[in-house]
C-alpha cells in the first residue's frame, strides 16, 4: 500500500471531530484542499442517483462562506455537537491518496435541553497527502436521518 | 400586564372582523387542528401530492401524504395517475411501507392477509374468498353477497396540471383551475409551462411548529430582509425591490413577486434596517449567486406562491422547488422539498440550480433560520395560549399590494381561515 499510515488517517478524523465539537469553525475549511468538494446529502438522494445535496460546497472558499453564514447571518438556536466517528475503512490507497469511509454519529445538545441523536451516516472521503499533512479532497456526508430535526446549521 | 385572565382559555375570543391579531390558541388547540384537517386538507381543497416526473413509467409509485393521511400516487398501465389511500380495505393496515418503487407486475398487496389491489385501487383478489374445499365440504369463505367491487381502496380525486399532481378526498371539490383562481393560475403556469420536469432530489425536515406558520412565513415579506441577513448582505433582497403581493379571490392562496434590483449598489441603512448589515462583504466563491436569467421568468426574479393549505411553489432566481406541508399534530409538520429542473436545462444550468439550492432547504443560508423561528414561535404560543399576535404592518385589512412593507397576505389567510372554521 505505501503512503500515509493508518494512525495518521485516524488522527485526521479525530482532529476533524475535535475542531467541530469545540466550535472552532475557522479550522473547518483548513481540513480541505483549495479545490475540494463537500456534500451533505440524504441517503435517499445518494442511493437513487439524485444529484441534489442539502449542502454542496465546491471550494474552500465556499466552506469559508458557510463559516461566515454560521457566524454572522444564520439565526439559530445555539447547540453543542458531539461527533463520534468510527474507525475508517480504507478502500484504496496510493502514496498520495486514500479512498476511505467512516461511520459517524452526531449527538446534539441544545441549551437547557436533553441530548438527542441529530445526524448519523457515513463519510465517503478522498484524502490526499499535502505539505500541510493529510487533507480532504472530497467529503461526502451521506446521512441516514433523511428527516432532519428542523435545521442543520453547523458543519458535520 | 398579561396573565390576569385565564392562561388556558376554554374558548377563543377574537373580535369579529379582526384578521391581524391571531389568537395563539389557533396554533395550540388540538381540536382546532382536527377541524383544520377536516375542512382544509380533506374537504373542499386540492392538496399537492407530487410531480409527474417522480412516477414517469407505468407502475411507478410514491408514498406521500394528504394532511395526515398516507396516500399512494401511482401511474397505471395505461399511463393514468391514481391516488389511493394507504389503508387496506380489509382490516385497515397501512400496507405500503416503501416510499417509492414500481408495481406494474404485482399491483399492491397487503402483507397481513394478502388482499391484492390493482394500480387503480380495485380489489382483485382475496385469499379463501370462496372458502376451502375439504372432504366435499366448503369451509369458511366470504359471505355469498361479498363483492370484491365493494372493497377497493379509497380512491381520491386527481387533477394534474403542468406536471404537478393534486389530489382531494372530496369527490365534490371544484376544478383545480377554479380552486386556484385566474391570478394564481397565471403564476402557476409560468413555472409549470408544460416542459418536462427533471427531478434533482429531496430534502426533508420536521419542523416543531404549527403548519400554518409555514404558510405565513411565505406570506410574510416583512421578515426576509430582517431575518435572512445573508440575502441582504449579498444583495439578493432589498425591501425596495420592485414587488407585488397578490391573492386569489378567497385570500387563501398568494404570490409574492419580486424583481431583484442592482445587487452591486449598497443599500442605504433605512432600506436594510439590519444591525448586522455589512455593505463591504463579498463571497469568497461567487458561484453561490451565479444567476442566469431564464426566458420563462418574464421579468420577476422571484415568485413565491403559497397554495393553501398544502404547498409552496418556489422560484428564487434559478432555484425551483415544491415544498410540501404535511402536518403532524398541531405542533409539528414535515416539510418535504422537491427540487427540480427542466428537460431543456444544459449541464451548466443543472449545476447552477444545484448550487443555488445551498440557499434553501433545512440547512440553507436563507431557509434554515425560517425553521428555527417557527420552532420558537410555537414555543411562545404554547406558554401563553390566551395571547395573540399583532400582524398589522401595512394596516388591518387585506388587499393586494405593490410593496413588501406589509403583512397583508397573512391577514388575508386568517380572514379565510375564520370563515371556513366558523370562528
Amino acid at each position: 500500500m505505501g503512503g500515509p499510515d493508518y494512525a495518521e488517517l485516524c488522527q485526521l478524523y479525530a482532529r476533524y471531530a475535535a475542531a467541530l465539537d469545540a466550535a472552532r469553525w475557522d479550522e473547518w475549511p483548513e481540513f480541505f484542499v483549495e479545490d475540494c468538494l463537500y456534500k451533505l446529502i440524504p441517503r435517499e438522494n445518494h442511493e437513487r442517483g439524485f444529484p441534489l445535496a442539502t449542502l454542496m460546497f465546491e471550494s474552500k472558499g465556499m466552506l469559508q462562506d458557510r463559516v461566515y453564514g454560521i457566524r454572522e447571518t444564520l439565526f439559530h438556536d445555539p447547540y453543542y455537537q458531539r461527533h463520534v466517528i468510527g474507525a475508517p475503512l480504507i478502500h484504496a490507497a496510493t502514496a498520495e491518496r486514500i479512498t476511505c469511509e467512516a461511520n459517524y454519529a452526531v449527538l446534539r445538545t441544545k441549551l437547557s435541553e436533553l441530548p438527542t441523536v441529530f445526524s448519523l451516516g457515513r463519510y465517503i472521503d478522498e484524502v490526499v497527502v499535502t505539505d500541510g499533512g493529510l487533507k480532504f479532497a472530497s467529503k461526502l456526508v451521506v446521512y441516514d436521518n433523511e428527516l432532519i430535526a428542523n435545521s442543520i446549521i453547523y458543519p458535520i | 400586564m398579561d396573565g390576569a385572565e385565564a392562561v388556558f382559555p376554554d374558548e377563543m375570543t377574537w373580535p369579529a372582523g379582526d384578521v391581524g391579531r391571531v389568537p395563539f390558541l389557533a396554533y395550540t388547540n388540538p381540536e382546532f387542528h382536527k377541524a383544520e384537517l377536516e375542512r382544509f386538507f380533506y374537504r373542499d381543497h386540492w392538496c399537492y401530492v407530487g410531480l409527474e416526473a417522480e412516477i414517469p413509467e407505468p407502475g411507478d409509485f410514491i408514498r406521500t401524504a394528504v394532511g395526515e393521511r398516507s396516500v399512494i400516487v401511482v401511474r397505471d398501465d395505461e399511463g393514468a395517475i391514481n391516488v389511493v389511500e394507504n389503508v387496506c380495505a380489509h382490516r385497515g393496515v397501512q400496507f405500503c411501507r416503501e416510499r417509492h418503487g414500481n408495481r406494474l407486475d404485482q399491483g399492491f398487496t397487503c402483507p397481513y392477509h394478502q388482499w391484492k389491489y390493482t394500480l387503480q385501487g380495485d380489489l382483485r383478489g382475496v385469499p379463501f374468498l370462496r372458502g376451502l374445499k375439504r372432504d366435499g365440504q366448503v369451509q369458511g369463505g366470504m359471505p355469498p353477497d361479498f363483492k370484491t367491487s365493494d372493497h377497493g381502496l379509497n380512491k381520491l380525486k386527481v387533477a394534474t396540471r403542468g406536471g404537478v399532481i393534486f389530489a382531494s378526498f372530496d369527490p365534490d371539490v371544484e376544478s383545480l383551475e377554479d380552486f386556484l383562481g385566474p391570478e394564481m393560475l397565471g403564476y402557476f403556469d409560468r413555472l409549470f409551462d408544460g416542459r418536462m420536469l427533471k427531478i434533482l432530489g429531496y430534502n426533508r425536515q420536521r419542523i416543531p411548529g404549527n403548519w400554518k406558520l409555514m404558510q405565513e412565513n411565505i406570506k410574510d415579506p416583512y421578515h426576509p430582509g430582517l431575518l435572512h441577513t445573508w440575502f441582504v448582505t449579498f444583495g439578493l433582497w432589498r425591501a425596495d425591490n420592485k414587488s407585488e403581493l397578490k391573492m386569489d379571490a378567497h385570500h387563501r392562496h398568494a404570490a409574492m413577486i419580486s424583481t431583484r434590483g442592482q445587487a452591486a449598489a449598497a443599500a442605504p441603512a433605512e432600506v436594510t434596517q439590519v444591525s448586522s448589515f455589512k455593505a463591504s462583504m463579498q463571497l469568497n466563491d461567487a458561484r453561490f449567486l451565479d444567476i442566469v436569467p431564464e426566458p420563462w421568468w418574464k421579468g420577476p426574479t422571484a415568485v413565491m406562491m403559497t397554495l393553501f393549505p398544502s404547498v409552496i411553489l418556489q422560484q428564487q432566481v434559478n432555484s425551483v422547488s415544491t415544498r410540501h406541508i404535511q402536518p403532524r399534530g398541531h405542533g409539528a409538520f414535515d416539510f418535504v422539498w422537491t427540487h427540480f429542473g427542466f428537460e431543456d436545462d444544459d449541464e451548466a444550468m443543472t449545476q447552477r440550480r444545484l448550487r443555488q439550492a445551498n440557499l434553501f432547504g433545512p440547512a440553507g443560508f436563507v431557509s434554515a433560520d425560517d425553521g428555527e423561528v417557527i420552532e420558537l414561535s410555537q414555543m411562545g404560543f404554547e406558554q401563553k395560549p390566551f395571547h395573540r399576535t399583532v400582524a398589522e404592518l401595512g394596516g388591518r385589512d387585506a388587499a393586494d399590494s405593490d410593496h413588501m412593507i406589509t403583512e397583508t397576505l397573512i391577514r388575508g389567510m386568517y380572514g379565510y381561515w375564520r370563515k371556513v372554521m366558523g370562528l
